[in-house]
C-alpha cells in the first residue's frame, strides 16, 4: 500500500518534505495505526504518537487524506491511495506527525476543566438525577485528540483568543453539571467576541470529532444560556 | 557529572489513575510535586479501563465490606495479603464517594446514588449470590475516572512533567533512594529529579505478550527501574488473561457485558460456563472463565472457520441496554470485530491483561524487600501503587474493578505515608556521584551500537516467546525450554540497536529504552513461573494441576542479578478481623 507522509525533523530539514512509502501490509494491519508501526519497524526515524490504539486515549490524531481522524480507528481498507498523511494542522509541527499541543491544552485549561462547589462535601456521594446526569452525556466522553480544534478555522487565526469547539465541549460539560456551582462565573468567562463568539458554526468540529461528539451544540447552548441570562 | 538536578519534596513517576490520586492527595498537602509523565497524563492506560470500580456502597442491594474482602482474598486464590486487602475493602466506599465529589460523572439510580452493576466475583454473603458492586460510568468508568483527578489536580496545581520518561531510580549506598534521572522526549536532555520520596506509578507490563488488551505505553518502566537497582519483583509469574478480547485485534470487551446480562458460547451455541461454574456462570472469576474459554477451544468447540475463538453474546439485552450501558462496546465491536453487537455475538479470546505481581509494597506503598530486619524492610524513600506495584490485593488472580480501586486506595495511602515520612525527615541526602551513571550507559550504548539487530524485531521475539511459552496454560516442558529462549531475547536486545540518532522527539529511543524494562519483567515472568509447580489463580500448570498450598503458600521474588528466586511468607492475619482460611474455590 502506497503511503506519502510529512516529514520534518528540525535537526536536518531546512524544510518538510512528503516521504513515499510503499509498503507490504499484513491481513492483521487494520488499521492505519497498524501500518504506521508496520512502516516504523522499516524506517525507525518516523515519529508520531500513539498509545490505547483502540480510540479512547487521544494520542494519535492526525490529518489523513485531508481529513482530521485518530490512525488507530480509521481502517486502512477505505483509504484512497496513495495515503496522504500530515500533522493536526493549525499547530507548530515538533517533528514528523507530532504537534505541540500546548496551546490546545492551554485553552482546556483556561475554562477551569473541573468540578466547582464549594458546600463541604456530604458524607456519601452528592445525588444527582439519571435526567441530570444524562446531560453529561456526549460531552464528558471527550478525548481531547485535539481533531476537532485543529479543523476549525476560527481556532486557526485566533488560537491563542478563540478558545476552541474542544475546551468549550468541556466548558459546557460543567456548566451543565448540576453538581457545579460556577455556572455564571464561568458563563463570565466565555462572555468575550473572542473566546466563545469566534465560532461560526462552520462544524467541521462535528464532522471530524472520532467519538462522535457535537461541539458546536454544546456553543450553541452556551450562546442561548448567555442570552438567557441578559432577559 | 554536569547534569541539572531539580529538586522535590516528592517525585511521581506515572500519570495514571494511581500516580494522579497521589499527586492530589500531596500537592493538596501544599507539598511540592513533580508529576513525569511519558504521555499527556489522560493518555495513560488507566482510560481504558471500562466496566468499573469495586466498592461495597449497597446502593442496590445490601453489601458489605467484609463481603467484598472474602471475594477477593477468594479470588485471589488465597495468594493475597489479607491485611491489605482488609484496608483496600475497607477504604472503598470513601475513595469512591471522594472521586463522585471530585466530580467524576457516574451513572445515577433513579433516587440519585451511583449506579451499581454486577461483576465477576462479585458475592452476597461470603460467596452465596452476585451483587451489584461496580460503580460505573457506562463503559467508560477509566477513562470518566483518569479526566477527573487530571481535573482535581489542575484544579491545585500539581507540576506536571509531560513527555519525560524516567530512566532509572537513584539510589545510594545506604539503599535509599533519592530520586530519579529522566529524559525529556521532545528534546532529549537528561534532568536528575531529585526528591526524598519517589513514588512510582508506572503501570503494567502487558506489552510482553504477543497478544494483550495493553496500550503500547504499558512496558513495565518502574520494573524495569526497579529490577536495575538491584531490588526485587514479586509474583510475577501471575498475569491475568481477560477472557474478554477482540479476537484478532486484542482490545478489551469489558466484564461489564456479562455483568448487565451477555454470555458466553461454544461452536454449538451452549453456554459452556453452566458446566465450569453452575453457580456464577459466565460471572466467575476471570482465571475460571479464561480457563474454561481455552479448554473449550482446545477440545474442539470453538467458533469460526479455525474453530479458535468463543462467542460473547449480547443481542439479547436489547438496543436500548447496550446503547445506554455498553456504548463503546457497541463501538469497539464495530471498529474491530465488524459486527454490531445489537444484531450478532462478538467474537472473543482471553488475552493478556493484567499483570498482579509487581514491585514488593506494603499497604502504606513503602517499596519493601529482604534485608538484615527480615524480608519486608523499607526501602526508604521509595514507594509504588497502583498495577507497577504488588501490595498484595490481587494475589494470583484479580477481580473485576479492583484495579481501579486499587489505584484510588493505594495512590492516596502512599502520598499519605509520604506526608508523614517528610514531615519525620525533611532532609535531603547528597546525591552520589555515580547517581546518573547505569541510565547515561545505557543510553550511551544506544549510540554507539552498530550492527545491532532493530529494537523492534527483538520486541517482536519477546512478545512470541511470552505468548507461546507461558500462556494461559502452562506446560513444564516449555516453561523450561521458555526460560531458555527468553534469556537468548535478552541477550539479543543488549545489542539492539536504532537507526534514529536524533535528539528531536526520538520515538525509536523511546521504544530501545522501553525494551530494556520489557526483557526485565519477561525474564522475571518466565523464570518465576517456571518454578512455582502449582496451579494457583492465573498461573495454570498442566503438569502441576492442583494448588499446593503446603509448599507454595508463598510470594516469589525475582532479582535480576543472576537470575534468583527467593520466597516470603503470605500476609494470612488480617488487620481486625477473622482470617479467611484457604479452602477449595468454587464458584
Amino acid at each position: 500500500m502506497r503511503f506519502l507522509i510529512y516529514r520534518y525533523n528540525p535537526e536536518t530539514d531546512d524544510k518538510p518534505r512528503m516521504q513515499d512509502y510503499d509498503v507490504a501490509l499484513e491481513p492483521t494491519d487494520r488499521m492505519l495505526l497498524d501500518a504506521l508501526v508496520r512502516i516504523k519497524t522499516l524506517d525507525d526515524t518516523l515519529s508520531f504518537r500513539r498509545s490505547c490504539r483502540e480510540g479512547v486515549c487521544g494520542s494519535d490524531a492526525m490529518n489523513i487524506n485531508g481529513r482530521n481522524g485518530l490512525a488507530c480507528i480509521t481502517s486502512v481498507a477505505g483509504l484512497k491511495e496513495p495515503v496522504e498523511i500530515r500533522p493536526l494542522p493549525g499547530l507548530p509541527v515538533i517533528r514528523d506527525l507530532i504537534v505541540d499541543m500546548s496551546q490546545f491544552f492551554k485553552q482546556y485549561h483556561s475554562i477551569k476543566p473541573y468540578l466547582i462547589n464549594n458546600d463541604p462535601p456530604p458524607e456519601k456521594e452528592r445525588l444527582q438525577s439519571p435526567e441530570d446526569r444524562e446531560e453529561l452525556n456526549g460531552l464528558y466522553e471527550c478525548i481531547l485528540c485535539a481533531a476537532c480544534s485543529t479543523a476549525c478555522p476560527s481556532f486557526w487565526w485566533n488560537p491563542d483568543k478563540f478558545v476552541g469547539p474542544a475546551g468549550l465541549l468541556q466548558a459546557y460539560r460543567f456548566i451543565t453539571d448540576t453538581r457545579d456551582q460556577a455556572t455564571n462565573e464561568r458563563l463570565d468567562n466565555l462572555e468575550d467576541p473572542y473566546r466563545l463568539f469566534r465560532c461560526h458554526t462552520i462544524m467541521n468540529c462535528v464532522e471530524v470529532c472520532p467519538k462522535g461528539l457535537n461541539p458546536t451544540r454544546a456553543i450553541g447552548k452556551i450562546k442561548e444560556l448567555l442570552v438567557k441570562r441578559t432577559v | 557529572m554536569g547534569l541539572p538536578v531539580r529538586t522535590f519534596d516528592a517525585v511521581i513517576v506515572g500519570g495514571g489513575g494511581a500516580g494522579m490520586r497521589a499527586a492530589l492527595e500531596l500537592a493538596r498537602a501544599d507539598l511540592r510535586v513533580a508529576l513525569l509523565s511519558k504521555v499527556f497524563p489522560t493518555r495513560s492506560h488507566t482510560v481504558a479501563a471500562q466496566g468499573g470500580v469495586a466498592a461495597s456502597l449497597g446502593n442496590i442491594e445490601k453489601d458489605d465490606w467484609h463481603w467484598h474482602m472474602y471475594d477477593t482474598v477468594k479470588g485471589a486464590d488465597y495468594l493475597g495479603d489479607q491485611d491489605a486487602i482488609e484496608f483496600m475493602c475497607r477504604t472503598a466506599p470513601e475513595v469512591v464517594y471522594e472521586l463522585e465529589h471530585f466530580g467524576m460523572p457516574f451513572d445515577r439510580l433513579p433516587d440519585g446514588r451511583i449506579y451499581q452493576r454486577p461483576f465477576g466475583g462479585h458475592m452476597q454473603e461470603y460467596g452465596r449470590n452476585p451483587v451489584q458492586r461496580a460503580c460505573a460510568a457506562a463503559d467508560r468508568t477509566g477513562h470518566a475516572m483518569l479526566h477527573t483527578l487530571y481535573q482535581a489536580n489542575l484544579k491545585v496545581h500539581t507540576q506536571f512533567f509531560i513527555e519525560w520518561m524516567a530512566l532509572d531510580i537513584v539510589r545510594d549506598r545506604d539503599g535509599e533512594v533519592l530520586g530519579v534521572v529522566a529524559m525529556e522526549i521532545e528534546t532529549g536532555e537528561i534532568v536528575i529529579f531529585r526528591g526524598r520520596c519517589t513514588l512510582l506509578a508506572t503501570g503494567g507490563a502487558g506489552r510482553i505478550f504477543a497478544s494483550s488488551t495493553n496500550a503500547f505505553i504499558n512496558t513495565g518502566d518502574g520494573l524495569g527501574m526497579v529490577a536495575r537497582a538491584g531490588l526485587p519483583l514479586q509474583d510475577m509469574e501471575f498475569f491475568q488473561f481477560h477472557p474478554t478480547g477482540v479476537y484478532g485485534a486484542g482490545v478489551l470487551i469489558t466484564e461489564g457485558v456479562r455483568g448487565e446480562g451477555g454470555f458466553l458460547l461454544n461452536k454449538n451455541g451452549e453456554r459452556f460456563m453452566e458446566r465450569y461454574a453452575p453457580n456464577a456462570k459466565d460471572l466467575a472469576s476471570r482465571d475460571v472463565v479464561s480457563r474454561a474459554m481455552a479448554t473449550e477451544i482446545k477440545e474442539g468447540r470453538g467458533a469460526g472457520k479455525d474453530a479458535d475463538h468463543i462467542l460473547l453474546k449480547l443481542d439479547h439485552l436489547g438496543s436500548e441496554v447496550i446503547n445506554r450501558r455498553l456504548p463503546g462496546i457497541r463501538e469497539i465491536a464495530i471498529k474491530f470485530a465488524n459486527v454490531d453487537p445489537v444484531r450478532e455475538p462478538i467474537p472473543v479470546v482471553p488475552t493478556a491483561h493484567y499483570m498482579m505481581g509487581g514491585i514488593p509494597a506494603n499497604y502504606h506503598g513503602q517499596v519493601v524487600a529482604p534485608g538484615a530486619t527480615g524480608p519486608e524492610e523499607v526501602v526508604r524513600g521509595l514507594y509504588a501503587a497502583g498495577e507497577c506495584a504488588c501490595v498484595s490485593v490481587h494475589g494470583a488472580n484479580r477481580l473485576g474493578c479492583n484495579s481501579l480501586l486499587d489505584l484510588l486506595v493505594f495512590g492516596r495511602s502512599a502520598a499519605r505515608q509520604i506526608i508523614d515520612d517528610l514531615k519525620r525527615n525533611p532532609h535531603l541526602k547528597p546525591l552520589p556521584d555515580d547517581a546518573a551513571d547505569r541510565p547515561l550507559a545505557r543510553l550511551a550504548r544506544l549510540e554507539t551500537q552498530k550492527d545491532g539487530e532493530r529494537v523492534a524485531e527483538v520486541q517482536a521475539e519477546m512478545r512470541r516467546v511470552m505468548q507461546a511459552y507461558c500462556g494461559v496454560f502452562r506446560f513444564g516442558d516449555l516453561l523450561k525450554q521458555g526460560v531458555d529462549k527468553i534469556k537468548e531475547v535478552a541477550a539479543r536486545a543488549g545489542h539492539s540497536g536504532i537507526g534514529d540518532k536524533s535528539k528531536t522527539f526520538n520515538t525509536a529511543r523511546v521504544e530501545a529504552l522501553e525494551l530494556d524494562n520489557l526483557i526485565e519483567v519477561a525474564l522475571a515472568t518466565m523464570i518465576s513461573a517456571e518454578a512455582r509447580t502449582e496451579s494457583r489463580g492465573a498461573h495454570d500448570r498442566a503438569d502441576h494441576h492442583q494448588r499446593d498450598d503446603a509448599n507454595w503458600m508463598k510470594h516469589t521474588l525475582w532479582y535480576k542479578q543472576g537470575n534468583r528466586l527467593d520466597y516470603k511468607p503470605v500476609h494470612g492475619k488480617p488487620l481486625t478481623v477473622e482470617a479467611f482460611e484457604p479452602k477449595a474455590r468454587v464458584y
